[in-house]
């Protein structure tokens, strides 16, 4: 079995990507850039990660959530996160990056966001 | 108490890294460690061996990895050296300041103090970086 799976869903203009597994260095990093790479070539800019299933991200996967979030900024998009585990909210404060993501514990709140 | 040393020679691959993380999980977990300190040994495992194989050994599979994993009076200690051209930990940009928040990599030793009761890098005989990780019981 992957080590990450991602479902794709959409409401209307957003894409939210349901994760389930470990965001780990390696091929669960890997998994993640692609998507967020095909998405953009896509045109698809509001991308909202749903952790809900992610029990272990290690420094590469904060990294990859850092870079996702970079190249979706770039592309003028937004990307938020949804559902956070309390072993990632930690590595977030840890990190000092509980600031630069958007967060939300509730999808309806992550979907009006973009409005 | 179990006292005896488990040592452990990987391959400088992406995929020694899960190894050493279950091996390193299992044995804590044989030697009384609760879930929280298994997570902090298994992801201190994690970065340690990652940035042995990718930073030291630039994944040159003809340099290994020595782990040595032993379970002492003071908790659970861990070894990992590497056999690469070293590197000054102080000189690692502290990944915490703002202008380093949005790169992508440099968190790995950030991970590794906070996870652990102690770190400590040094060079080793045969020419690499060790680091010395202990998790107090």
């Amino acid at each position: 079995m992957a080590e990450l799976n991602i479902s794709e869903r959409q409401a209307g203009d957003i894409t939210i990507l349901d994760m389930d597994g470990k965001v780990t260095i390696g091929e669960g990093s890997v998994a993640l850039r692609t998507t967020i790479r095909r998405l953009l070539g896509e045109g698809k800019k509001k991308i909202i990660l749903n952790l809900s299933g992610v029990g272990y991200v290690d420094s590469s996967g904060i990294g990859e959530f850092v870079s996702s979030f970079t190249a979706v900024n770039k592309e003028s998009g937004s990307l938020k996160l949804l559902n956070l585990t309390q072993k990632i909210q930690d590595l977030l404060a840890i990190t000092k990056l509980l600031t630069v993501f958007d967060v939300y514990e509730n999808e309806g709140e992550a979907l009006s966001s973009f409005k | 108490m179990n006292e005896k040393k488990t040592k452990l020679k990987l391959p400088s691959r992406l995929e020694s890294v899960e190894k050493a993380a279950l091996e390193a999980e299992k044995l804590a977990a044989e030697n009384g460690f609760g879930e929280e300190a298994r997570y902090a040994i298994d992801m201190a495992v994690r970065e340690s061996v990652a940035n042995a194989v990718k930073h030291g050994n630039l994944l040159d599979e003809t340099k290994s990895v020595e782990i040595t994993f032993e379970n002492s009076g003071d908790g659970f200690e861990i070894t990992i050296k590497d056999f690469g051209a070293g590197f000054a930990v102080e000189k690692i940009p502290d990944p915490t300041n703002p202008e380093n928040l949005l790169k992508a990599n440099g968190r790995g030793i950030l991970f590794m103090r906070s996870f652990m009761d102690e770190v400590e890098w040094s060079n080793h005989a045969e020419g690499g970086m060790m680091v010395k990780m202990l998790k107090k019981r």
